[in-house]
């Protein structure tokens, strides 16, 4: 196995991959930027290096100086966690070049799957069923007719160049189709100053919902099914679960395979996700995939009773894969929840300031991944993500139930975040019947604002009650000091002329 | 209040390389401390472990709460003296809080010559007993000595501020109040055995501990009695029959834990109010004082820079910045406790020393602490000034720092040159503590100045003889005088005879000076008197 591993990362991710270091015995090294200085997984690893200013150019996506603090260590291998360099293929190529084992794929297949259109031609040729459309050159109006014809309706016309909803038609029948191809070459030309547009099926109702694999380098693969993550606010997620409400045995089985077939296609091995779209009929359409391991991946461990974490060190250490598919079993149900410092009242903005105080709930299938304490400043340096809570119970109901009480004792103060947005809609009649797509947030909250009702009374009777019996009893015991930041009692040991 | 805006570049080649000069200076000075506190070496240290004793450094630490600072004066005492036999002097003094109360600790340290007492042995302990008396601190002593150190005996023994003086003092400051503690832990022979008999109250360990007039040698020289040191003066005898000790410990830490019982019962009185606010950390780095200082130490700079860094929050309200601007006057706070700050930033002229005087007028009527920071070649020279009357500005200044009886405290972080050093509050004005940074130097003029004034002199003695000197003859008179002043004006010089309290660390300045001054207020201050001002 590996002496020591450097974990190229920050924030809870750095801290689950350390611990699962720690279990394994093996040695790690932190990276840190001068804002985390103090940051929990910079306390938790053997060893720590600084990367320095802050930016993440200059810190956690410094490929240079990350390889050169690694070699400088003596770690044998790098973890990139998720984000930052995790799915940059020259960042893998490098560890390889300075014989460092990268925990991820081989750098061709990061590289593949980051090209999205490569991608998805070359699931269409292993068979796996992407959406349906067309993305060629031929940009006459009779040949796009001809293709959309092919295609079928609803259909989605948009700019190729384009993004922020400009140059987007939806077509929902073939009257109207060439007058929305012109609108939306119109559009885009006038936008991007170019004109050619992709046609694409248009998904109703969509739902995103994806598959955990795990490969080693030997050829096994298998799969650790699905985890439903279909509510999503600005494309990002933020609730997730396992089993999803809809899917079936069957189906699932079916997309299981299909996960299997599109990671052999790519000789993969790591841990990975298969992305799908799925519609209201429930077809389902390869998306993408990713080469690393996701934010979500606890809701698998939650129901599987599998380390993701600790198979990603083997695996990237040669190892084989001892479970077979037929071991892997889902038990009960599993909900995470991502909480961010963010204001849901303002198009989740993200929110900085420091931490003045955190309490995390526990009890019975209660998992925290966190990587904050009190006094920590929230830096608007990085993703606003503080921290995960993962609940699992016997059923939906009753694990919606838990993280619903969860939540409640959930305590962030310093910053604004997304606890009572997430309460909200966990606790939503819609979502409890099992009824999300990726609209669901702009659907139903899109003028949702934190409650300005203020304290509620019995609060306020308890602070008037406690300040009262405390300010009576300053009076009786404490006596007014005269030297009170004293620094003889507040700097601790110190010698003169000592080093540090 | 307003923040000093800095204007230092730390990226520029000059900053990286005063840095690197600074750096060394200060490894140097740690290696020098740690040299010297280790005391006598590893087989004294031994030799003193086999006695079933703890070393004098670790008394303290045992003595002091857990965890806080100890402010220790004059670690390089004796340095380079004595064909450096006594490293620390042999004595290791200090400022730390029992009890939640500053007090003032004298350890000696057996493992140098037996605790025995050099020249600058004395000047240490008289020193942290001059500490002790003016903050009102009581006195904590871990006696473990064999008094006089014999072959020096006409410059320990007789006259005022020599060995008679500890217990002179000791009475004095049990009369004003303050709490006078012996431990015997060692030896406390002839004069030695005062420091028990004159404490309020003594704690001795059995079987190292001993307190006699005449040790058994002498005994038997003189009477023929044949005696152990425990059957003269050991435990028993003297908390069973004598009465000269009152508790009794069966070891070193047991005594350090009685000793702190008796500390526990003093009953001080509260402190002296301050207006005191939450500390702030200041805005800059205070490492970068090693960038700011010139490496070459005739370039000047901006002392608003080093100000910056070592008060709350880098707030200054500057006092008359568009007069007299070579002395640069200011309130400010460190670690939350108001100050009056004086710093040189040129030549003291008239309008510099009236400025001062009349900044320390205000601190000496308010009440607040002074900090002087010192880097003054003098006072402007010349005919123009003297006839503008220098000198009264300047005696202004004196009598100013003198009659303000406010807690001062003086650094010198550059120069410190003739009358300059009088009105920045050199040694001889009393102030708290005086600390001194490695790159200070100190001497009545710049060695250059005197090399001159006395080849001048020379020249004129000649020349009334109708004789010259020849270049060769110039160089041969000034070159003994640079050296002189080069090796007599090093801080390490300076520091070896105690005329400071210590040379520090810049980045310790901040610290230093707030423990100084909350220990400072241990003692009332008085009401503002001045004396005669000449107009």
């Amino acid at each position: 196995m590996f002496e020591k591993v450097l974990i190229a990362n920050r924030g809870e991710i750095a801290v689950r991959i350390i611990k699962a270091c720690q279990e394994m015995s093996i040695k790690t090294v932190a990276v840190y930027s001068n804002v985390d200085k103090k940051a929990p997984h910079v306390q938790l690893a053997d060893e720590s290096i600084s990367l320095g200013d802050p930016t993440p150019i200059e810190s956690y996506l410094n490929i240079l100086k990350i390889i050169e603090f690694a070699q400088d260590a003596g770690a044998d291998a790098i973890h990139p966690g998720y984000g930052f360099l995790a799915e940059n293929p020259d960042f893998a190529q490098a560890c390889k070049s300075k014989d460092i084992k990268f925990i991820g794929p081989n750098p061709d297949v990061i590289s593949l799957m980051g090209d999205k259109i490569a991608a998805k031609k070359t699931m269409e040729k292993a068979g796996v069923p992407v959406i349906p459309g067309y993305h060629g050159k031929n940009q006459d109006n009779t040949s796009l007719v001809k293709e959309g014809m092919k295609i079928g309706f609803p259909l989605l016309v948009k700019a190729a160049a384009g993004g922020g909803g400009k140059g987007i038609r939806i077509v929902h029948n073939e009257d109207v189709l060439e007058e929305s191809i012109e609108g939306a070459k119109r559009e885009s030309k006038s936008s991007f100053g170019n004109d050619t547009v992709f046609l694409e099926k248009y998904i109703e109702k969509p739902r995103h919902i994806e598959f955990q694999i795990l490969a080693d380098e030997h050829g096994n693969i298998i799969h650790l099914f699905e985890r439903e993550c279909s509510v999503q606010r600005r494309h990002q997620k933020i609730i997730e679960e396992t089993p999803s409400p809809i899917i079936n045995p069957e189906l699932r089985e079916k997309m299981g395979n299909t996960a299997i077939k599109a990671a052999k296609a790519v000789n993969y091995y790591n841990a990975g996700t298969v992305e799908f779209m799925v519609d209201g009929e429930l077809n389902f359409f390869f998306m993408e995939m990713n080469t690393r391991l996701q934010v979500e991946h606890p809701i698998t461990e939650m129901t599987t009773g599998i380390d993701l974490a600790k198979w990603q060190l083997k695996i990237a250490n040669g190892m084989k894969l001892t479970l077979k598919q037929n071991d892997i079993f889902q038990r009960g149900h599993a909900i995470e929840c991502r909480i961010y410092a963010e204001n849901p009242s303002k198009g989740f903005l993200p929110s900085i300031g420091t931490i003045e105080k955190v309490e995390f709930p526990t009890g019975p299938n209660i998992r925290n991944d966190t990587g904050i304490f009190a006094g920590m400043e929230i830096t608007p340096y990085y993703d606003p993500m503080l921290s995960k809570i993962v609940v699992s119970s016997e059923n939906r109901e009753e694990s919606i139930n838990k993280m619903i009480w969860a939540l409640s004792k959930y305590v962030v103060l310093g910053v604004t975040t997304n606890i009572s947005f997430l309460q909200k809609v966990i606790s939503h009649k819609e979502f409890r019947k099992g009824n999300i797509t990726t609209h669901f947030i702009d659907n139903y909250f899109k003028d949702w604002a934190i409650s300005k009702e203020g304290l509620p009374i019995t609060a306020i009777i308890a602070l008037a009650v406690y300040d009262s019996i405390h300010s009576r009893t300053q009076e009786i015991v404490r006596y007014k000091e005269s030297d009170p930041h004293s620094p003889w009692k507040h700097v601790g040991r110190w010698r003169i002329g000592a080093e540090e | 209040m307003d923040v000093i805006e800095s204007n230092i570049n730390t990226s520029s080649k000059e900053f990286k390389e005063n840095f690197n000069h600074y750096e060394k200076l200060v490894t140097d000075l740690k290696k020098e401390i740690a040299i010297a506190s280790k005391g006598g070496g590893e087989d004294k240290i031994k030799l003193h472990i086999s006695r079933n004793k703890i070393l004098a450094r670790e008394r303290i630490d045992a003595l002091l709460d857990p965890d806080t600072p100890f402010m220790e004066f004059n670690t390089l005492a004796a340095h380079g003296m004595y064909k450096n036999r006594a490293p620390c002097a042999g004595i290791v003094t200090g400022i730390g809080i029992v009890h939640g109360r500053e007090v003032i600790i004298v350890a000696n340290d057996a493992t140098v010559t037996g605790g025995t007492y050099y020249p600058m042995t004395v000047k240490k302990h008289l020193r942290a007993q001059e500490i002790a008396m003016k903050n009102n601190l009581p006195c904590i002593y871990l006696v473990d000595s064999g008094g006089a150190f014999l072959p020096m005996q006409d410059e320990v023994f007789p006259d005022r501020e020599h060995f008679g003086r500890i217990f002179f003092n000791q009475a004095k400051m049990s009369s004003m109040g303050i709490p006078q503690i012996a431990v015997v832990m060692g030896s406390c022979t002839a004069g030695g055995a005062y420091v028990p008999a004159m404490s309020d109250e003594t704690v001795i360990v059995k079987g190292t501990g001993t307190i006699f007039l005449g040790g058994p040698p002498l005994v038997k020289a003189a009477t023929g009695e044949e005696v152990s040191a425990e059957d003269l003066g050991g435990a028993d005898i003297h908390c069973r029959i004598s009465g000269v000790s009152d508790h009794y410990a069966h070891g070193d830490l047991e005594a350090i834990h009685i000793a702190r019982n008796i500390v526990e019962n003093l009953n001080r009185p509260e402190k002296t109010y301050l207006d005191i606010k939450k500390p702030e950390d200041p805005l800059y780095d205070i490492r970068e004082i090693y960038g700011i200082i010139p490496k070459d130490s005739r370039k000047t700079y901006d002392v608003r820079e080093i100000i910056a860094r070592i008060i709350d929050g880098s707030k200054f309200h500057e006092f008359k910045e568009l007069y007299g601007n070579t002395l640069i006057c200011g309130f400010a706070r460190i670690m939350g406790y108001p100050v009056g700050i004086l710093a040189n930033n040129g030549v003291l002229f008239s309008e510099s020393a009236l400025k001062g005087s009349h900044f320390i007028e205000m601190c000496g009527q308010r009440k607040i602490p002074l900090v002087f920071l010192q880097n003054i070649t003098g006072f402007m020279v010349g005919s123009k000034y003297e006839s503008g009357g220098i000198a009264k500005d300047g005696a202004k200044m004196v009598s100013a720092v003198t009659c303000a009886e406010v807690p001062k405290f003086t650094v010198v972080i550059g120069g410190s040159f003739g009358a300059g050093n009088y009105g920045m509050c050199g040694r001889a004005y009393e102030p708290r503590q005086l600390w001194m940074w490695p790159n200070s130097r100190i001497s009545v003029m710049g060695g250059e100045q005197a090399a001159n004034v006395l080849l001048t002199v020379k020249r004129d003695q000649l020349w009334r003889k109708g004789k010259e000197l020849t270049k060769k003859e110039e160089k041969d008179i000034k070159m003994p005088i640079l050296k002189k002043y080069e090796t007599e004006g090093s801080p390490y010089y300076s520091t070896s005879r105690i005329w400071d309290d210590g040379v520090i660390d810049p980045v310790d300045t901040r610290m230093l000076l707030g423990l100084g001054i909350s220990a400072s207020l241990n003692s009332p201050i008085p009401d503002w008197k001045p004396g005669v001002f000449r107009m």
